[in-house]
């Protein structure tokens, strides 16, 4: 087994869920509670991960973070060396490709939460930053953990958008399923057949973890 | 500037009649004001601008000396600022926090100590020791009532907003707890305006009454007032009851209370204590007349009066008698010219004690 592609998935894999845990949640309260009209352009364009073929998103993440994008040269500007190719190239192409399997358990966490509870949340003087921190995530708990957790085991099989962004460097970028194509191209079935069982019991260890948390075998008091 | 709520608002919904209310409010030391009227009339609506929640397309709302909402000058200020208390239809309450995490829930500016303090106070004022560390689940409809009601009072709001206080409870219990909310509302000494759509809760509860009917605010005035001397037919028709007057219970006996008004003796239904006033209403298709000397009949009440005036109602004839007390009765034209009724004969107005119905008034 390639302990090395092993540990750089699982280190893609969580920064890029604690990302989205982060950033998405913002995301998620604006789909959830925007009025605004034509707020269905930015959640076709969130959800667009999910239809779009892995290696279209990966050219699109790569022209957009080479030498010659005004990002890239950005970046390179300021980090010194150019973003494709790298661990953090690959995060980043990670955390797009993964944005939907965070924003929509969130969003539809709270849309669930009551709009009565957070009036009355306003009209007991709390803020709306004050109301989501006291209010909304309590009562969002199993969306967001759904969220992170799907995150987290998407990132763990992408192979399209590693290959595009970020190559098959070892201890860089070669992560799980690369190394798996690897092996087989190279004939060792028993070497990949190994890692592909590790990746099938810790994505299936994972896909428990959200059913069990949406199905409140852990629930400590009985919710509404 | 005069301790008063002024509205005049203006909020349209698709496909319903647009809400344009106008209504000023004078703030006195814990008076209630009961907005009612039928559903649809707005009068959620009205309660919800007042506390934020809901923008209409036009209008003002001032606050005593402050301005919460003006349409034209663009002034909007948010339900956080309004420092109002605010209880919803079905109350809201926080399922993730315990009774206590509720109650204390608006007090996030006082230190945890002073926190601690008022919250313990309002446990012992709303009756929920034993219950601090429950979830809002575990509780009775009565006791989630009372949790939102302690909620809502415990940043010491300058005024407080009840939407359908009781019709989130069952039968019974609502009728048991007008009574008991109405004298906690009193022990508050808050300011507060009260919606709802049933009679009985709106006598209960409302020192003023706003009758509100299609959008629109109709009749403002006591109880009595607007129950007996409705401004006109769409009020007459809203609030349904034509005679309210105030009287004290001199005798109960299994259900049976009498009740003196005026110096004329009632029997109706209503287990209220000897003493304890009340409001006697009474419908005036309930009012069945008869000429004096006829004899005995189930009817407990039979009261001797003068038709004072009469007024054609369609098929119908309203007929006010002067019985020590003014009291409508609504019967037929062919009635009318049986009993050969004029203003000044005499009449005996009788009613079922059923049709005399007691709302306890404390």
């Amino acid at each position: 087994m390639n302990w090395i592609a092993i540990g750089v998935t699982l280190k893609l894999a969580t920064l890029t869920a604690v990302i989205l845990l982060v950033i998405g949640m913002p995301i998620a309260y604006w789909v959830s509670f925007s009025r605004w009209r034509w707020k269905f352009l930015i959640e076709s364009v969130v959800a667009l991960p999910l239809v779009l073929p892995p290696t279209v998103l990966g050219f699109y993440i790569l022209v957009a973070i080479g030498p010659h994008s005004p990002l890239g040269q950005l970046y390179t500007g300021i980090v010194g060396s150019p973003l494709p190719f790298t661990f953090q190239g690959l995060l980043f192409a990670s955390i797009l490709y993964s944005l939907p399997f965070a924003v929509q358990p969130f969003a539809t966490a709270f849309d669930q939460v009551d709009r009565k509870l957070i009036e009355a949340s306003w009209t007991l003087g709390a803020s709306k930053l004050k109301t989501f921190f006291k209010l909304i995530i309590p009562l969002s708990t199993a969306g967001l953990v759904t969220g992170v957790v799907l995150s987290f085991a998407h990132t763990l099989g992408e192979f399209g958008v590693v290959l595009m962004v970020g190559g098959n460097i070892e201890g860089e970028t070669r992560t799980v399923s690369i190394d798996i194509y690897d092996e087989v191209q190279a004939l060792n079935y028993a070497g990949a057949g190994k890692t592909a069982f590790f990746l099938l019991v810790v994505s299936y260890a994972v896909l428990l973890m959200v059913y069990a948390v949406n199905r409140k075998v852990w629930a400590i008091w009985p919710q509404k | 500037m005069a301790a008063e709520v002024a509205i005049d608002i203006t909020k349209t919904f698709p496909g319903r009649l647009p809400i344009s209310a106008v209504l000023t409010y004078r703030l006195e030391h814990a008076t209630s004001l009961v907005l009612f009227g039928p559903s649809g009339s707005g009068k959620t609506t009205v309660l919800r601008s007042i506390a934020g929640l809901e923008w209409p397309e036009r209008g003002t709302i001032r606050f005593i000396s402050r301005t919460w909402l003006d349409t034209r000058s663009r002034i909007r200020v948010s339900p956080q600022e309004r420092r109002i208390g605010y209880m919803p239809q079905d109350y809201a309450l926080f399922p993730s926090y315990t009774v206590v995490g509720n109650i204390g829930y608006g007090l996030g500016e006082l230190s945890s100590s002073d926190r601690k303090k008022r919250v313990d106070e309002l446990v012992d004022l709303f009756q929920l020791r034993g219950f601090e560390d429950a979830r809002p689940t575990e509780l009775s409809g009565g006791q989630q009532q009372r949790v939102a009601l302690a909620r809502a009072v415990a940043p010491r709001p300058q005024l407080l907003l009840l939407d359908e206080p009781l019709s989130a409870l069952d039968a019974p219990t609502r009728v048991r707890l007008r009574g008991e909310l109405r004298s906690l509302l009193k022990q508050l000494a808050l300011p507060s305006m009260i919606v709802t759509h049933d009679w009985t809760e709106a006598l209960t509860l409302g020192d003023m009454i706003a009758v509100m009917g299609d959008g629109r605010v109709l009749q403002v005035g006591s109880p009595q007032d607007v129950f007996s001397r409705p401004k006109n037919a769409d009020v007459a028709q809203i609030v349904g009851v034509e005679t309210v007057i105030q009287g004290h219970v001199i005798e109960q006996a299994n259900g049976l209370a009498t009740v003196r008004v005026n110096g004329t003796t009632l029997r109706g239904l209503g287990s209220d204590e000897i003493g304890s006033s009340v409001f006697v209403c009474i419908r005036a298709e309930d009012v069945v007349l008869e000429q004096t000397g006829s004899g005995i009949t189930s009817a407990r009440n039979h009261l001797v009066g003068k038709v004072s005036t009469i007024i054609p109602h369609g098929v119908m004839v309203q007929v006010k008698i002067e019985c020590g007390f003014p009291l409508v009765a609504m019967v037929t034209r062919g009635a009318l010219e049986d009993l050969s009724l004029t203003v000044g004969s005499s009449v005996i107005a009788a009613m079922k004690a059923g049709a005399v119905h007691l709302v306890p008034r404390t």
